[in-house]
């Protein structure tokens, strides 16, 4: 039991990746942890790609990969750039143990069963309604049935986060700064996945789509190998959908009608469909991140770094950073916010902040020349094999004239001079 | 294979409060509005324009809990809250 009635130390909101490494870590360092969940329990609110990382997910698990429940461990990455009925694919493969495929439905509940085991207080079925603020100060959380009370509060509430919001701490989300994922979780036999992605029972293949149904607009697709279902979707930003008045669903059935990827997931059964947002606005987009007695993580501080598909990294290490904080905070009794924000210096100094400045201007640049980096660009990679490959007794000079002659009259002058710009100041802003 | 959204969100396992965890503000905001951003972009159909009642249906037992409704709203009267506890989606896989 509590050493206090309704007051412990503090009080984590939220059993994702972020909010259960969080707690975990404080309860491994003595401190008494509260975490809420609002779903029936942990991850069944939770939707992602997806693969998991395993340098950082031993930073909070360091067996996870012999106990946790892992679906395929990813020893092939595909980059698939998908034309209107072509493709062109580059595959990357070593026989490592860099990721594994999960079901969140199943990864988060053992992992929040473990936080229990190392001393958390799992509350699920709970839903925090708002923070509740003493002098300036957030002292505990107001749920449909009571009050609980902490000299720390955490905000892991994931991406739409209400909290951050009703206490100031994020401003209103735009259109363009998040992406809306439609998922399906696709069931097939192991043997089918197995020969069909070339790997044995207990390999996986991620693949990364470009263009496709997504041809022209801010959209990636994914697919990943479980042990016998594969997960397709893809992410499109908010205001392109918006704009396009298409549902994201009817992206996806397009997608998986490809000539590339219906064989892929042929004769499968569909289990499950989810929707989820993603947080895409980057480094100029991050919330305030810490008031006394509150700090925020996880995707509830909009931390992801979309072009390498981290999230659920970041949300970790974010969390580990804001215990190793809170534990400090708590041994000197100091909740303000200047003690609390060590969190972001702390973060500052991981490669977490390093990664999303390095990409600040990322979805500045994709915005302003999607039509070239997201069609022009991905039909030419295709229209160049496509006439690499093809044998039709016109002489080879021809047809190399004719494709460099197409970049020309497809695409003027000037865009292609601006195409350039861009890349050189974004190469510039990234590597800078 | 493909599947309709009807058959998509059969999928799902829901618990079904009695009352709407999303409500609309202000009805004549939507009478108003152009674009109708919700009755496209909500990847559960939850909303439905009505054209004889002149307002926009909320069928909140197919909420997937995602928030985009509530950014995407031009006319920003979609309160948008987490249904209870007990209630609302659960995914298994996710």
């Amino acid at each position: 039991m509590l050493k206090q009635e309704n007051k412990t130390d503090v009080i984590v909101v939220g059993a994702g990746p972020a909010g259960i490494a969080c707690a975990i870590t404080l309860a491994r360092n003595g401190k008494e942890v509260v975490l809420i969940e609002r779903g029936l329990f942990a991850g069944s609110k939770n939707v992602f790609g997806g693969a998991i990382y395993t340098q950082p997910t031993k930073e909070i698990f360091p067996n996870f990969e012999q106990e946790a429940p892992v679906e395929r461990r990813t020893v092939q990455h595909n980059f698939a750039i998908l034309g209107e009925v072509d493709s062109t694919t580059i595959s990357y493969r070593k026989n490592d143990n860099s990721s594994y495929s999960v079901i969140r439905g199943k990864f988060d509940r053992w992992a929040a069963e473990e936080a229990r085991k190392a001393g958390v207080y799992l509350v699920e079925e709970t839903v925090v309604r708002e923070l509740i603020k003493e002098k300036n100060k957030i002292i505990g959380v107001k749920t449909e049935l009571e009050s609980f009370y902490s000299d720390i509060v955490i905000i892991a509430d994931g991406v739409n986060s209400l909290l951050a919001k009703q206490i100031g701490l994020r401003k209103n989300i735009e259109t363009k700064d998040v992406a809306l994922s439609v998922k399906e979780v696709i069931k097939l036999d192991k043997d089918i996945i197995n020969q069909r992605f070339n790997v044995k029972d207990t390999e996986g293949v991620i693949t990364e789509i470009f263009g496709g149904s997504m041809l022209g607009i801010l959209g990636l697709g994914f697919l990943y190998t479980n042990k016998d279902s594969v997960s397709i979707g893809l992410g499109i930003t908010l205001n392109e959908l918006v704009e396009s008045k298409i549902s994201p669903y009817e992206y996806l059935e397009k997608l998986k009608q490809h000539p590339s990827i219906a064989p892929l997931i042929e004769g499968g059964e569909l289990k499950e469909y989810s929707a989820h947002l993603i947080p895409e606005g980057g480094y100029k987009k991050i919330p305030k991140l810490t008031a006394n007695g509150v700090m925020v993580v996880g995707d509830a501080a909009m931390l992801v770094n979309n072009l390498h598909w981290e999230g659920t990294n970041l949300a970790m290490i974010s969390g580990k950073l804001a215990a190793e904080t809170a534990v400090e905070a708590l041994d000197n009794n100091d909740f303000s916010k200047k003690m609390l924000s060590n969190y972001e210096k702390r973060l500052k100094e991981s490669f977490i902040i390093k990664d999303m400045r390095t990409y600040k201007d990322l979805m500045d640049v994709m915005h302003s020349r999607k039509s070239a980096f997201l069609s022009y660009y991905f039909k030419k990679i295709n229209s160049f094999f496509e006439m690499f490959t093809s044998v039709n007794s016109v002489p080879k000079k021809t047809n190399f004239r004719n494709f460099i002659k197409s970049i020309f009259t497809d695409r003027s002058i000037v865009e292609l001079f601006k195409d350039c710009t861009a890349v050189i100041k974004l190469l510039w802003s990234i590597l800078a | 294979m493909s599947t309709n959204i009807d058959n998509k969100l059969y999928t799902l396992k829901y618990s079904t409060d009695t009352e709407s965890h999303l409500k609309i503000t202000d009805k004549e905001k939507c009478r108003l509005c152009t674009s109708k951003n919700c009755t496209y972009i909500c990847p559960a159909k939850v909303y439905e324009w009505n054209p004889d009642s002149q307002e926009i249906i909320i069928n909140f037992e197919n909420c997937l809990e995602c928030g985009a409704c509530r950014i995407a709203c031009e006319k920003k009267v979609i309160d948008w809250q987490y249904p209870k506890g007990t209630k609302g989606v659960t995914f298994k896989q996710g």
